[in-house]
C-alpha cells in the first residue's frame, strides 16, 4: 500500500516507531500532489485547458518548505528518542480560511489575496504542536460562501476526485478532495451549514462538524460567528477522532471555545452500538421548500439511491445491536435554509466589514476622489458574487426597520429548530434517541457549472445539514456507498452537545460492518487512473 | 419677547484605567507610545481574530455604575454597531446596545443655591474605544494605539439647564471617576471625553425641542463655553423667526467658535445586533455584592459627614473632599491631632494645598505625613514655634523627610521664650541704636515695628512675638 494510502493513525504509528521518516512521508505526499493535483489556484487565470479538467486542484498554497522543516524536526526527535506528538509525520492541508502565519491567508478572495497571515489559527498550531506537516492552504468557496468550490477567486476550482466533471461539494471542497486523492490524510475544514459534511458526503471522506464551541475559532476567518465550527476530515473515522482529539478544547482565544473536557475519542471506537437508539426522521426523507410561484411549502422526495443507502445502513446497525427508532419527527427541519439565509447573512455583513481596504488586503488601483469611493471601488472590485449577495441580503435584514421581522424572527425559529433535537434527544422524552441517521446531501455530487442552475435539490443541498449547525450539536458524514454514477453517497449521524464520541463509535461500527462491501473496494478515478 | 432655558443632556466617554485593553492582552494606556506601536491582531482587527473580555473593566465598570446609583444587571449582552471609517478596524465597534451592564442611575449636584440637583443617567454601559485618525499634509493618518482601550459610555438625561450646570456635572464626574480609582479622567488626555446635547425651549414648557450635538469639546471650560455659544446661538435664530435643525456642531477651541460638521436628519443605522463572539455577560449576586461592598464613601457624602461630624462649614468641607487623598489626609491630621478639626482645616486649606500645588502631587504621595502636621501644629499651639516658623518647617519634612521635632532640634528652631536672653538682645539693640529710641520716646510709635524687626533678625525669627512684645514696650518706656 502506497503511504498515503495508510491512515493518519498508521503513519504516525509507523513514523513514531521509526519505521518510516517524516521525510519520507512528505515526500510521497509532494509527489502524490504532483501526479493528481494539476496547477494550483489564481487570480485571473483565464480559461482552463484540457488537462485541467482531470485534475484535482485543490491546492492554493502549497507550503512545502515548511512542511519540510516540520518533518525534519519530527525525524529529529524520533532519532534522539524524544516524545513525538500524536500526529507525527502526518501531512495535513488546512482550508485556506484559516490563518497560518507567514503564509498567504486568502479566504479564496481577490480582497486578501496579498494578504499573509501574522499569526496562527489555534486549531492549526494544535496540530502541528502534536506533530503534523502543513503541506499547503487548500481550495474553497469565496469566504466559505458556497457549495461547490467553485465560486473561489482562485482557478481552476477543485474537482472531485471521483470524476473530475464534478464538483467536489463545498465550502470545503479543496479538503475533502485532496483527502479523497490521497494528497493528505487528514484535512482541517470549517462547516457553517454542512461545508465540512456535504463535500465529504460528495468526495466519499469522512467529515465531521464538532459541536459549536468545541474547536477554538481563533484563526478562522468568520462567515457566520454563530454558527462556524472547524473540524477534522479524513478518510477513516479513527482518523477524524485522533484529529480532533488533537484540536478539541478551551483556547483562551475564543470565549466561545468551550471548556468542556475532551474525552479520549479512540479508546472508546471500539465499544460498538449495542443498546444504542439510533433514530429515523421522516423530516430528512425530503427536501420541504417553498413553491417561488404559490409560497406554499411543497415536498420532494430524495433519490432512491439514497434513502435506501440510509435504510441499509439502518439494517447494519440494527445487525450490530443497535435499536432503531423510527417516525422520530423533526418538524422544523424545513425552517433551517430560510433561518440559514437570514442568520448567516447578517453575520457575514458584519464580518465582512473589515475588509475596506484601509489595512491590508486589496484596495483598488482605479482613481478614487475620497474615501468613500476608495471603500466602494475596493470592495466592489474585491469581492466576487456570493460576498456581494450575502452583503445585500445582510444589510436589508438587519436594517432597523426590518431586523424584528426577520433577524429576531429568524433567531426565534432557530431555537425551534434547536427544541426538535432537544425532544429526540431527551433521555426522559419519548424517542430518547442516542444519535439520528440521515442522508447528509439530497444528492450526490452534481456536475461542474451546474451550482447556478435552478434544480430545488441543489437551492436546498443544505436542508439535511444545516439543522445541526443552528442547534450547536455534532454531525458526522461518513460514506455509506456509492451510486449508479460511481459517486460517493454521505451518511450523516447527529448526536447531543458534546456526544461526538457517540457519533465515532457508530461511525467505526458502521465501518467495522460494511468493510467487505464492494463498494469499499473502490477508489477515486484520479488514483484508478495512476 | 419669550424667556428661554436651555435644555442639556451629555454623552460622556470614560476611559477605565485597567492595566490591558478590554479585549486582548495588549497595555490600556498609550499616552507615551509612538503611533501604532501598541496593538495586536485581535485590536487591528485582522482576519479571525476574536475579543476576548477582560474582567478588570468589567469590575471597573460596575463599580461606576453603583456609584452612580444604577442596577447592575446580572445579565448583559455585547452587540456589534455597524459602520465604516478608516480608524475602526473591525468595521464595527463592540459596545453594549439595549441590555448593558448598568441600567438608569443618576448624580446628584450640589448647586451654589444649597440645592441638589439630580441628574438622570439614561445609558451606562461597556464598549471598545476607536483608533485615532488625523490629517496632515493634505492626508490621512490613523494610529490603532486606542483602539480596544476599554470605555464606559455614560449618557444623562436632559436634565442640565445651563452650561454652568453642564461643567458643575463634568467636575463632580471628575471628581467620582478618580475617587473610585476607575479612570485617571484626564480630559486633556481624552480620559474623559464630552458631547453635549443642547436645545432651548420657553420657560415653563415640557416638551424637548430639536436638539444640536457638539462634539470635540476636550475641558471643562470649553464645555462652558460652547454650551453658551450654542444656547445664545439658537435663543437668537429662534427670536428671529428661524428653526433650530439638527446638526453636529465641532467645537474649535483655538477660535471659540462652533463649526457645523454636518446634518444629522437621518439617523444613522448601525444594524445592531448582538456580537457572537462573546457569550451573554453573566455576573453572580455574590459578585455584584462584592462589587457594591467596595464601594467607598462617595465625596457628597463625606462632605455632608465633615460638615456634620467636624462642624465643618460647606467651604472647607468642600476642598477637603475635592478628591479621595486629601479627605483622608485631613481625617488622620484631625485624628491625631486631637484638637480643633477647623484649626487642621485651616492648615491643610493655606498650607498645605499650597505645598501640594507646588509639587504636582496629591496628598497621599506626601512624605509629610497628617502626623507630622498634626505635631506641627501642637507646636504651635504650645509656643515651640511661631506660625511663620511652622510653615516653613512643613516645607522642611517635606523636603527633608525627617519628624519635625528632629528639624527643631537640629535647626536650633525653638522660639526664643526665654525672659533674659531676649531682654539681653533688647539691650544690645536699644544700646546700639539710641536715636530710634530717642525718636519713639518722643512721639515717633510707629518704630515700634521696626524694633520688632530688628529684635526677630537678631534671633532669626525664634522669638516668641507675644514676649518680645511686651519685653520691648517695658524697655522703651523705662526712661533711662
Amino acid at each position: 500500500m502506497a503511504i498515503l494510502d495508510q491512515s493518519a493513525y498508521v503513519i504516525a504509528y509507523k513514523v513514531k516507531s521509526g519505521e518510516l521518516s517524516a521525510v519520507a512521508v512528505l515526500e510521497a505526499a509532494l509527489e502524490r500532489i504532483a501526479a493528481v493535483d494539476g496547477r494550483p489556484g489564481a487570480l485571473d487565470v483565464g480559461g482552463l485547458n484540457p488537462e485541467d479538467e482531470t485534475k484535482v486542484h485543490a491546492f492554493i498554497t502549497l507550503t512545502a518548505d515548511r512542511a519540510r522543516e516540520q518533518a525534519e524536526a519530527v525525524d529529529a526527535r524520533v532519532k534522539a528518542g524524544e516524545e513525538v506528538g500524536p500526529l507525527a509525520g502526518v501531512p495535513i492541508t488546512v482550508k485556506d480560511i484559516f490563518c497560518v502565519k507567514g503564509t498567504p491567508s486568502t479566504a479564496a478572495s481577490r480582497i486578501l489575496a496579498n494578504f499573509t497571515a501574522p499569526y496562527t489559527a489555534t486549531p492549526v498550531s494544535r496540530l502541528e504542536t502534536a506533530g503534523a506537516l502543513t503541506l499547503g492552504k487548500v481550495n474553497l468557496d469565496e469566504f466559505t460562501y458556497g457549495s461547490s468550490t467553485e465560486s473561489s477567486a482562485f482557478q481552476p476550482s477543485t474537482r472531485n476526485p471521483w470524476d473530475t466533471t464534478c464538483v467536489p461539494g463545498g465550502s470545503s471542497g479543496g479538503s475533502t478532495a485532496s483527502v479523497a486523492a490521497g494528497e493528505a490524510p487528514l484535512s482541517l475544514g470549517t462547516d457553517t451549514a454542512g461545508s465540512i459534511r456535504q463535500p465529504a458526503a460528495f468526495c466519499g471522506v469522512v467529515g465531521l462538524k464538532p459541536t459549536y464551541g468545541r474547536v477554538s475559532r481563533y484563526g478562522l476567518i468568520a462567515f457566520g460567528s454563530s454558527l462556524d465550527c472547524p473540524g477534522p476530515i479524513a478518510r477513516d473515522v479513527r482518523d477524524a477522532a485522533l484529529m480532533l482529539s488533537v484540536m478539541a478544547g478551551k483556547d483562551p482565544h475564543d470565549s466561545t471555545a468551550a471548556a468542556v473536557p475532551v474525552p479520549d475519542y479512540l479508546p472508546s471506537l471500539e465499544k460498538g452500538v449495542k443498546d444504542m437508539r439510533i433514530g429515523l426522521s421522516p423530516d430528512y426523507m425530503q427536501i420541504t421548500f417553498p413553491n417561488p410561484e404559490t409560497g406554499e411549502m411543497e415536498r420532494q422526495e430524495l433519490p432512491k439511491e439514497i434513502r435506501e443507502a440510509i435504510l441499509h445502513a439502518a439494517e447494519i446497525l440494527a445487525k450490530q445491536g443497535a435499536e432503531i427508532i423510527e417516525d422520530v419527527p423533526m418538524p422544523n427541519t424545513a425552517y433551517g435554509i430560510p433561518v440559514y439565509f437570514v442568520v448567516s447573512r447578517v453575520e457575514a455583513a458584519s464580518n465582512l466589514h473589515r475588509f475596506d481596504g484601509v489595512k491590508y488586503g486589496f484596495r483598488t488601483q482605479a482613481e478614487y476622489q475620497d474615501l468613500r469611493e476608495m471603500y466602494r471601488k475596493t470592495r466592489a472590485e474585491g469581492f466576487g458574487l456570493q460576498p456581494k449577495l450575502r452583503i445585500l441580503m445582510g444589510m436589508y435584514v438587519s436594517a432597523a426597520q426590518y431586523s424584528e421581522q426577520y433577524y429576531a424572527r429568524a433567531l426565534r425559529v432557530r431555537s425551534l429548530i434547536r427544541s426538535d433535537f432537544e425532544a429526540a434527544f431527551d433521555p426522559e422524552g419519548v424517542y430518547r434517541v442516542d444519535a439520528l441517521l440521515t442522508p447528509t446531501t439530497p444528492t450526490t455530487a452534481f456536475k461542474m457549472a451546474d451550482i447556478y442552475g435552478d434544480s430545488v435539490l441543489m437551492q436546498y443541498a443544505d436542508q439535511l445539514t444545516v439543522p445541526a449547525n443552528h442547534a450547536g450539536i455534532p454531525g458526522i458524514s461518513i460514506p455509506g456507498g456509492i451510486d449508479s454514477g460511481g459517486l460517493p453517497i454521505g451518511v450523516q449521524l447527529l448526536a447531543p452537545d458534546f456526544k461526538e464520541e457517540t457519533l465515532f463509535q457508530i461511525g467505526h461500527a458502521f465501518e467495522m460492518a460494511t468493510a467487505d462491501e464492494a463498494w469499499r473496494g473502490l477508489k477515486p478515478r484520479v488514483l484508478r487512473e495512476n | 419677547m419669550t424667556d428661554f432655558e436651555a435644555v442639556i443632556g451629555l454623552e460622556t466617554h470614560i476611559q477605565l484605567n485597567t492595566t490591558t485593553k478590554i479585549f486582548c492582552g495588549c497595555k490600556a494606556d498609550s499616552w507615551e507610545e509612538p503611533p501604532n506601536s501598541n496593538i495586536c491582531p485581535v485590536c487591528t482587527g485582522l482576519p479571525g481574530v476574536l475579543p476576548v473580555l477582560n474582567e478588570a473593566a468589567v469590575r471597573k465598570g460596575a463599580l461606576l455604575a453603583a456609584a452612580m446609583h444604577s442596577e447592575i444587571r446580572l445579565t448583559s449582552f455585547f452587540d456589534r454597531k455597524n459602520y465604516f471609517y478608516p480608524d475602526l478596524p473591525k468595521g464595527y465597534q463592540i459596545t453594549q446596545y439595549d441590555m448593558a451592564i448598568g441600567k438608569g442611575g443618576y448624580l446628584n449636584l450640589p448647586m451654589p443655591d444649597g440645592e441638589m440637583r439630580r441628574v438622570g443617567i439614561e445609558k451606562l454601559h461597556l464598549e471598545e474605544d476607536a483608533g485615532k485618525t488625523k490629517y496632515e499634509h493634505g492626508r490621512r493618518y490613523i494610529d490603532f494605539n486606542r483602539c480596544g482601550v476599554p470605555l464606559v459610555e455614560m449618557v444623562t438625561a436632559p436634565d442640565l439647564r445651563s452650561a454652568d450646570e453642564a461643567a458643575q456635572y463634568l467636575i463632580r464626574l471628575r471628581q467620582l471617576l478618580r475617587w473610585l480609582g476607575v479612570s485617571e479622567a484626564n480630559m486633556e488626555k481624552g480620559h474623559l471625553r464630552c458631547d453635549a446635547n443642547v436645545s432651548i425651549r420657553p420657560v415653563g414648557r415640557t416638551d424637548l425641542n430639536t436638539k444640536t450635538e457638539i462634539k470635540n469639546v476636550n475641558s471643562i471650560e470649553a464645555v462652558r463655553a460652547a454650551i453658551n455659544k450654542e444656547i445664545d446661538r439658537q435663543i437668537e435664530l429662534v427670536g428671529s423667526g428661524g428653526r433650530v435643525e439638527s446638526w453636529t456642531l465641532d467645537w474649535d477651541d483655538a477660535h471659540d467658535r462652533l463649526n457645523k460638521m454636518r446634518s444629522k436628519e437621518t439617523e444613522a443605522d448601525y444594524r445592531y445586533f448582538r456580537e457572537p463572539d462573546l457569550l451573554s455577560l453573566e455576573l453572580t449576586a455574590a459578585w455584584r455584592e462584592e462589587v457594591i461592598a467596595e464601594l467607598p464613601e462617595l465625596p457628597l457624602a463625606r462632605r455632608a459627614r465633615f460638615m456634620r461630624d467636624y462642624d465643618l462649614p460647606e467651604y472647607d468641607a468642600d476642598i477637603l473632599t475635592g478628591d479621595k487623598p486629601i479627605s483622608e489626609y485631613f481625617e488622620a491630621a484631625v485624628r491625631a491631632y486631637h484638637g480643633d478639626a477647623k484649626v487642621v482645616s485651616n492648615w491643610i486649606m493655606n498650607e498645605l494645598l499650597r505645598i501640594l500645588n507646588d509639587l504636582g502631587v496629591d496628598a497621599s504621595e506626601l512624605t509629610l505625613s497628617p502626623e507630622h502636621l498634626a505635631e506641627v501644629i501642637k507646636m504651635v499651639d504650645a509656643g515651640v514655634v511661631n506660625s511663620a516658623t511652622a510653615k516653613s518647617l512643613l516645607v522642611k519634612v517635606q523636603e527633608k523627610g525627617k519628624s519635625p521635632a528632629a528639624i527643631v532640634e537640629e535647626e536650633g528652631l525653638a522660639q526664643v521664650s526665654d525672659d533674659s536672653a531676649l531682654q539681653v538682645v533688647i539691650q544690645k539693640i536699644l544700646a546700639e541704636n539710641p536715636e530710634e529710641v530717642n525718636n519713639f520716646r518722643s512721639g515717633k510709635e510707629g518704630l515700634f515695628g521696626w524694633f520688632m524687626g530688628q529684635v526677630m533678625r537678631e534671633t532669626r525669627g525664634k522669638a516668641d512675638p507675644q514676649l518680645t512684645r511686651e519685653l520691648l514696650q517695658k524697655n522703651l518706656s523705662e526712661k533711662v
